[in-house]
């Protein structure tokens, strides 16, 4: 039975070549996405790819095919800046995020330390605590009658 | 950038390739003899007759910076060879995310200060200071990243690149140019 399914890797059909049992290029680049080997070819070269392969532990090697073809995509959309474009937006964003949660936590700050004035210039209520007034909602006058009527009796 | 095609000094790519250094040698403005290292890594990565490619593409006052580019993603795979830059950008978007969790729980916070009761004349609408919790106006978009089999442009299949953490600190060199560019960086025009 014939097949019609082609043996070669994405590599040896762009290059026109025979893809050999041990093709250092058919386990990552596999001919069902031609594109993939197109664009790091375009970019790096196959003898420089095939190169960078080599020299990696085989556990490693997927990880290198992929990243090479990341950047040699970014590179081909953006021709001038890669992926180092990439890079600099990460940055920018990052600072972005860093002053935009420095001014947050200063409102914090701020929202902290004058709750924490108001409460200390607030009179002490015999047999009241601080926060039981502030949930009942009693303005301070109200507080100082209760306060009296409850020494003195109803006024 | 200076010129280096002269009788006395060749560029550094042309002293690497062992070469003469013409009159309008392409490389010569970009690659100082001062700066072996620059094209030593250039070419171990890209190649001369790739890179000489990518350069005549492009206008000449785009080739600095994509020489600073090149020689940037060049350096990041000679000390990383696994990751190279993709290593810096999952690094970076890690950041990003942490920041972005960060700045929503201090929203929150915030709210909750307003919110809850506790005087305070930020509350109090028309004050001076008043409550406004902050976003992060540009929130970094995942960064599509097809495994093997994988084809990029996928509808599902958009997805972070999960590199792992490199075991050092962010060992990645500064970035050649300013970071508060003012234009655009995508120079050639695209878009991921």
């Amino acid at each position: 039975m014939s097949t019609t399914i082609s043996s070669r890797c994405a590599a040896c059909k762009y290059l026109r070549r025979r893809c050999p049992p041990d093709c250092i290029f058919s386990p990552y680049f596999p001919s069902n996405d031609p594109q993939r080997f197109a664009c790091v070819h375009r970019i790096y070269g196959a003898s420089n790819v095939g190169k960078m392969i080599q020299q990696t532990p085989t556990e490693m090697r997927a990880q290198v095919a992929d990243s090479l073809y990341f950047e040699s995509r970014c590179r081909i959309q953006d021709p001038v800046y890669g992926c180092v474009g990439i890079i600099s937006l990460l940055h920018l964003q990052i600072h972005n995020a860093e002053s935009e949660l420095a001014k947050v936590k200063a409102q914090i700050a701020f929202l902290n330390s004058d709750a924490n004035q108001e409460l200390s210039f607030r009179p002490q209520l015999e047999g009241h605590s601080i926060v039981n007034n502030l949930c009942t909602g009693q303005s301070s006058v109200e507080q100082q009658q209760i306060a009296s009527s409850t020494i003195h009796g109803p006024l | 950038m200076s010129s280096s095609s002269s009788y006395n000094s060749p560029c550094a790519a042309c002293k690497f390739l062992r070469r003469k250094c013409m009159p309008g040698c392409i490389f010569a403005p970009y690659f100082p003899p001062e700066e072996p290292q620059k094209f030593a890594n250039v070419h171990k990565i890209f190649g001369a007759s790739n890179v000489t490619k990518l350069l005549n593409e492009l206008l000449p006052h785009q080739r600095e910076d994509a020489v600073n580019s090149l020689a940037y993603e060049a350096e990041a795979r000679v000390r990383d060879p696994v990751y190279g830059c993709v290593g810096a950008i999952s690094f970076l978007q890690r950041q990003v995310q942490r920041l972005q969790k960060e700045l929503d729980t201090a929203n929150a916070d915030l709210i909750r200060y307003a919110c809850n009761g506790i005087p305070s004349s930020a509350a109090i609408p028309g004050s001076n200071n008043p409550v406004q919790p902050v976003t992060l106006r540009q929130r970094a978009a995942p960064l599509e990243f097809g495994g093997v089999g994988r084809p990029i442009g996928n509808e599902g299949g958009g997805a972070f690149y999960q590199a792992p953490l490199p075991p050092y600190p962010f060992p990645y060199p500064p970035l050649p140019w300013n970071d508060s560019f003012g234009g655009d960086f995508n120079g050639g025009g695209g878009n991921m």
